[in-house]
């Protein structure tokens, strides 16, 4: 501590440390935090749905999505990333996630919603196994803290199908 | 900067950081607000770094006492004695 430069070194190199204390017993603050979300999709209509010339099924749906993810929300959170995806089994496959919309919430205040929505994203199956398949909407969210762990979880919502014939 | 200057100095940096850092986290985490905490903490740096890093007078209050030049002659650096045991490279 005999000189200016030795001093502000240690100024800098201490207050960072004290800096990276506080930001990691912020993110394990995250963990008192017992999130209790809730969500609800309905499949309003199915607009069309066909075989694609390379024999892929697709299908387009309209959507009402309502969501409230305001317990997700903590001091530490930056924002939350959502999105709903289509699961459902096939005899290749005993999981498959299609993607059909995508969010990310910027605060606590737009956390509590509801969309009314076509598909943002295709509704493809790898293959012609779409006629008659029952499947579920998961809502699938990952919280962005500010500083540290990184949460993610998920509602499954079960019961729809889609029709036996294609329209 | 003399010697318990720089130990106070030390010591403060220490004890302002963490008293800052451990009002900043509280105040952050009642009020929900990781910006309070991050600005509360930030003003801590700079007051810190204000009281610390310059060479403040009250870092210069204990002087060293050196000893009087005249004192050197009174007491006579140690000479290296002749009659000492030889170097065992003497020889015959």
């Amino acid at each position: 501590m005999h000189s200016f430069g030795y001093r502000a070194n240690a100024l800098l190199t201490f207050s960072i440390t004290i800096l990276a204390v506080i930001c990691g017993i912020a993110s394990f603050s995250d963990n008192f935090n017992s999130p209790s979300p809730a969500a609800q999709v309905q499949v309003l209509n199915i607009n069309w749905f066909q075989k694609k010339p390379d024999g892929d099924d697709e299908v387009s749906l309209t959507l009402n999505i309502s969501a409230n993810l305001e317990s997700l929300f903590t001091w530490n959170t930056k924002q939350v990333f959502v999105f709903l995806a289509a699961e459902y089994e096939t005899p290749k496959n005993s999981l498959n996630q299609v993607s059909l919309w995508d969010g990310i919430i910027p605060s606590k205040e737009h956390s509590k919603f509801w969309i009314h929505t076509t598909n943002k994203y295709r509704f493809v199956d790898q293959g012609s196994s779409l006629r008659g398949k029952d499947f579920n909407l998961t809502l699938h969210w990952h919280v962005m803290p500010k500083t540290g762990k990184m949460f993610a979880d998920n509602i499954v919502m079960s019961g729809y199908s889609l029709p036996k014939a294609y329209r | 900067m003399d010697w318990q200057g720089q130990k106070l100095a030390e010591q403060l940096m220490q004890l302002m950081l963490v008293i800052f850092g451990v009002v900043a986290f509280i105040t952050g985490y009642v009020l929900g607000s990781f910006q309070t905490m991050m600005l509360i903490y930030g003003a801590g740096v700079v007051l810190t770094s204000l009281i610390i890093v310059p060479n403040w007078p009250f870092f210069n209050r204990s002087h060293l006492k050196w000893l009087d030049p005249s004192e050197v002659e009174k007491h006579p650096k140690p000479q290296r004695s002749n009659f000492g045991p030889m170097k065992k490279a003497s020889k015959k």
